[in-house]
C-alpha cells in the first residue's frame, strides 16, 4: 500500500496499521498537526493525561496487561523531558512502548528555539532505540520499524522525534508489510545442543530450583503454560522475581513465593543451597542475588535469556541459552518427555523435606492487631474479596509494593503491573489508567502508598474524564515507609524528612476529582469497606489508615547473602545485621 | 568499602586478569550511531583507549568503528554483548582474540629546530620510515605509520629535538588471512 499524505496523517495511519486503538498523550505546539489529524478521524482513541509521565506509565500498564505495544504522543521540549522517567522505567522493565515526540521545525533544530530540547540525545540512554525523522518519506518506515523494535527481542521503549515541518510535509506512505529491518533480528530459538545439555543437568539434579522472571511474561501466554507444564513434569520447586509474579500460580504447592531482598525464607534458602539453578527470563539483579560472592555457591547455573547482554553480567553461569523463553521451554518440555533417565526421586523427596522445614519458619508471619490495621492484613483481605474476580493489580513503589508482592496471590500472568527495575514512585495510578483502558470491564486496583500516589495524583482527573473505575487502595502510614524502615535500620531511627506532616484529606481529594473517597481506620470495618469499594462503579480513592511502625520482613540486609535473612521476629538487633560495607549499598 | 565492584553489591574477588582488546564494529552509518557507541562505554563505565571511525562501504552506508579497550574477560564479553544489542550495529568482532589482527596507527609529528637537531630529526625519521610531508627552514611535519608503540617511541625521540605537536589517528585494525569480518 502506497499513498500520498501529510506526515501527520501518516502518523495516524501507521498507528492504525500497527493495531493501536488507544494512544495516551498531551498536546502542545510541536504536535498540533498530529492532533489535528487525530481530530479528523474516529478510529484511534486518544486519552488525555494530566502529565506526560502519566502518559508513559499508562502506556506501560496498557502494554504490560494486554501484551500489545503501548503508544504515547507528547510535544517537544518539556513534553519530551517529562516522558523521560517513564521511558527509563520501561527500559528497565522491558516494556514495549512507542513514544512519539514533537520537535521544532527542522530548520530551527540547534537554535535553542522555544520548547526545543535534544530529544534523541536526552533519550538515547533511556530507550531501546530512537529516531529523529528528517525526511517525510522516511516517516512511515521509521514508525513501523519503531513498533518492530519495541516489540521484538527483549522489548523496550522506542522514541520517534518528529519535527513540525515533517508533520505538515506531504510524502508517500508505505504500509507495514513492506518493511523489514536490516539488522535487528533477535534469535528466538535456543541452541538445541545447549537445551539438551540443560535438560541433562536437570535430570541429574538432586536439589534443583526454577528461578523465573519477567521474561516469561513478555514471551507471551504460551511461555507461562509451558513453564507450568515443565515445573509439573519435573516436580522441581519454583520461585520468581517481582517482575515474574503470576507466570506460575501462587496457589500451587511447588511455588515457593517471591525471592530476593523481601522474598520468602524458603525461596532464598532454596536458591542458596540448590545444586542446579534454572534461570529463565530473569537477570540476576542485585535485589535478587544479595551478596554476589555468596550467591548460591554450590550450584550449576543455567540461564535462558533473549538478551545475550543479560548473561554473565552479574553472575557467571555454567550454561547460557540465548533465545525466547517460550521457544526454549517448548524444547525443554519435549526433551524432558523424550528422555529415558528418570530423576533421582529419593534426592528430590529429601530436597522437598528440607524446603518444607524452611517453610515451617513462616517468614511472612506478622503480628495482627484488633486495634489498628496491619498493612499485610489489608492486602490479605483485599485478596480475599478480589480473588474470584477478573482483577488487575498495579502498585507504586515502597513497602506497600513488597507487601502486595508477598500477600496478593497472583495466579495468572499480566495481572501484576509494578515498577521493578527503576522503582518509580507514582507509577501505579497512571498504570491503572492504562490497564483499565485496555480492560474496561475488569477490576483494576492500584495498591498504593500515600507518598507515592501523590506524585501522579493528578491522573485521577484522567480517570474521571474517561469513566475509568480504577480503585486506589492507599496503605496510609504517613511515612515514606521504605525510607523510614531503612532509616530505622541504618541511621539510628533518625527519620529525616520521611514523614509527611500535612497530607491531604484523601476522601475530600477524591471528591474534588469527581471520584469517590473512602476511609477505613479499624480492622473490624475493613471487610465491609473493601466490598463497598469493589461495588462502586466510579474511580475510588480508598484511604486505608495502617500501622505507622510496621516494617517489611523478611529482609536480606544489604550486603548480606541469601542465608543471612532477617525474619520479622528476629532476636538479633536489626542494626547489627548490616555491616559497614552494607551501609553504602542501595 | 568495596570500590572496585562494577555493581552496588560486593562482587566475587577479582581473579581475572585485565586484558587489552581491539574490537571492530560494523554499524549503519546513520546520525547518532557513534554517540550510541560512546554513550554505552561512558554510561556503563567501560574504558576507551583508542577510537577510530569512518564510512567503509559507501553504497551500503556502513561504517567501521575500531575501539581499543580493556577489562577482564567477563567485562569484554559484556562490552561485546551490549554493543551487539544496539539496533544499528551489524557485527562486533574481537580482533585480538587469537592474536591474528594487524593493528596500525598513523601520526603526524611537527618538529621545530635548527642545525644539528634538524639533521638528527631527519636521520631518525629515516630510521623509522617516517616521511616528510611539510617543511620550512625551521620545521618539519613527519608522517609515520606503524604499531602504536613504534609511534610512541618516535615521539619520545623527537621530544628533545624540538617536538611541537602530534596528531594521531588511533588504531585501525583488520584480521589476517582471506576471511572478512
Amino acid at each position: 500500500m502506497q499513498k500520498e499524505m501529510t506526515g501527520a496523517e501518516m502518523v495516524i495511519q501507521a498507528l492504525l496499521d500497527q493495531g493501536v486503538e488507544h494512544i495516551f498523550g498531551y498536546p502542545g505546539g510541536a504536535v498540533l498537526p498530529i492532533y489535528d489529524a487525530l481530530f479528523q478521524q474516529d478510529k484511534l482513541r486518544h486519552v488525555l493525561v494530566r502529565h506526560e509521565q502519566g502518559a508513559v506509565h499508562a502506556a506501560e500498564g496498557y502494554a504490560r496487561s494486554s501484551g500489545k505495544v503501548g503508544a504515547v504522543l507528547v510535544t517537544s521540549g518539556p513534553g519530551a523531558t517529562n516522558a523521560v522517567t517513564g521511558l527509563t522505567d520501561a527500559l528497565m522493565d522491558s516494556i514495549p512502548i512507542v513514544v512519539l515526540t514533537g520537535q521544532v521545525p527542522t530548520h530551527l533544530i540547534g537554535n535553542d528555539a522555544f520548547q526545543e530540547c535534544d530529544t534523541v540525545g536526552i533519550t538515547r540512554p533511556c530507550t531501546k532505540h530512537n529516531y529523529l525523522v528528517k525526511n517525510v518519506n522516511d516517516l512511515s518506515r521509521i514508525l513501523h520499524e519503531a513498533f518492530y523494535v519495541a516489540a521484538n527481542g527483549r522489548p523496550g521503549p522506542v522514541v520517534v522525534d518528529i519535527p513540525k515541518d515533517i508533520q505538515f510535509a506531504k510524502g508517500t506512505y508505505v504500509g507495514p508489510k513492506n518493511i523489514q529491518h536490516k539488522t535487528y533480528q533477535p534469535k528466538l530459538k535456543g541452541d538445541l545442543d545447549k537445551v539438551k545439555a540443560a535438560v541433562e543437568l536437570m535430570r541429574h539434579a538432586k536439589k534443583p530450583v526454577f528461578y523465573t522472571g519477567g521474561g516469561i511474561i513478555n514471551s507471551g501466554k504460551e511461555a507461562s503454560v509451558l513453564l507450568r507444564e515443565l515445573v509439573k513434569l519435573t516436580g522441581f520447586p519454583i520461585t520468581s522475581t517481582l517482575m515474574g509474579l503470576g507466570a506460575y500460580p501462587a496457589a500451587d504447592p511447588q511455588w515457593l513465593g517471591m525471592l530476593g531482598m523481601h522474598g520468602t525464607y524458603e525461596a532464598n534458602l532454596t536458591m542458596h543451597d540448590c545444586d542446579v539453578m534454572i534461570c529463565i527470563g530473569a537477570r540476576f539483579d542485585d535485589r535478587i542475588t544479595g551478596r554476589l560472592d555468596a550467591f548460591s555457591p554450590g550450584s550449576k547455573k543455567i540461564h535462558v535469556d533473549i538478551d545475550p547482554s543479560s548473561i554473565n553480567k552479574n553472575v557467571h553461569v555454567d550454561l547460557a541459552i540465548v533465545g525466547d523463553c517460550a521457544h526454549v521451554l517448548e524444547d525443554m518440555v519435549r526433551l524432558w518427555r523424550a528422555g529415558s533417565v528418570t530423576p533421582d526421586k529419593k534426592a528430590l523427596a529429601a530436597w522437598w523435606k528440607q524446603i518444607d522445614e524452611w517453610r515451617g519458619k513462616k517468614s511472612l508471619a506478622y503480628k495482627n492487631s484488633k486495634e489498628i490495621i496491619k498493612p499485610q492484613y489489608a492486602i490479605q483481605r483485599l485478596y480475599e474479596f478480589t480473588k474470584g474476580l477478573d482483577a488487575y493489580i498495579t502498585t507504586e513503589v515502597g513497602q506497600h509494593q513488597m507487601w502486595a508482592a508477598q500477600f496478593y496471590q497472583f495466579q495468572e500472568p499480566r495481572r501484576w503491573m509494578t515498577s521493578g527495575g527503576l522503582g518509580t514512585m507514582g507509577y501505579g495510578l497512571p498504570a491503572a489508567v492504562g490497564v483499565q483502558m485496555a480492560h474496561p470491564k475488569s477490576l483494576v486496583i492500584d495498591i498504593a502508598g500515600e507518598a507515592s500516589v501523590l506524585m501522579t495524583m493528578q491522573e485521577m482527573s484522567t480517570a474521571a474524564q474517561y469513566d475509568l473505575p480504577i480503585k486506589i487502595f492507599i496503605l496510609n502510614n504517613q511515612y515514606m515507609g521504605m525510607v523510614r524502615q531503612w532509616q530505622e535500620l541504618l541511621h539510628g531511627g533518625r527519620y529525616s524528612h520521611s514523614y509527611t506532616e500535612s497530607l491531604p484529606d484523601f476522601v475530600k481529594l477524591a471528591e474534588a476529582y469527581h471520584c469517590v473517597g473512602m476511609r477505613c481506620e479499624k480492622p473490624g470495618d475493613l471487610d465491609a469497606a473493601i466490598q463497598e469499594m469493589i461495588k462502586v462503579k466510579k474511580p475510588v480513592i480508598f484511604d486505608c489508615v495502617v500501622d505507622q511502625a510496621e516494617n517489611c520482613f523478611p529482609m536480606i540486609p544489604s550486603g548480606r547473602a541469601h542465608n543471612e535473612m532477617l525474619l520479622g521476629d528476629a532476636g538479633v538487633s536489626v542494626e547489627d545485621a548490616i555491616t559497614e560495607e552494607g551501609k553504602v549499598l542501595v | 568499602m568495596n570500590t572496585t565492584a562494577t555493581t552496588h553489591y560486593p562482587a566475587a574477588k577479582e581473579t581475572q586478569q585485565i586484558e587489552h582488546r581491539t574490537l571492530s564494529i560494523l554499524v549503519d552509518n546513520e546520525p547518532g550511531v557513534l554517540a550510541r557507541v560512546i554513550g554505552l562505554f561512558s554510561g556503563r563505565g567501560y574504558n576507551i583507549d583508542s577510537l577510530t571511525v569512518s564510512e567503509t562501504e559507501h553504497e551500503q552506508h556502513l561504517s567501521r568503528i575500531t575501539i581499543a579497550t580493556q577489562g577482564t574477560p567477563m567485562v569484554i564479553e559484556q562490552i561485546k554483548n551490549q554493543l551487539e544489542r544496539l539496533v544499528p550495529v551489524h557485527r562486533v568482532v574481537d580482533l585480538t582474540a587469537g592474536m591474528t589482527a594487524i593493528e596500525r596507527e598513523i601520526a603526524l609529528v611537527k618538529v621545530r629546530g635548527k642545525d644539528n637537531n634538524r639533521v638528527e630529526a631527519l636521520r631518525l625519521a629515516d630510521a623509522f620510515r617516517a616521511r616528510v610531508i611539510d617543511a620550512t627552514t625551521e620545521s618539519f611535519v613527519f608522517e609515520i605509520t606503524g604499531k602504536s608503540d613504534k609511534i610512541d617511541q618516535f615521539v619520545v625521540l623527537m621530544a628533545p629535538l624540538g617536538l611541537v605537536e602530534v596528531s594521531r589517528s588511533g588504531i585501525v585494525a583488520i584480521g589476517r588471512g582471506p576471511e572478512g569480518m
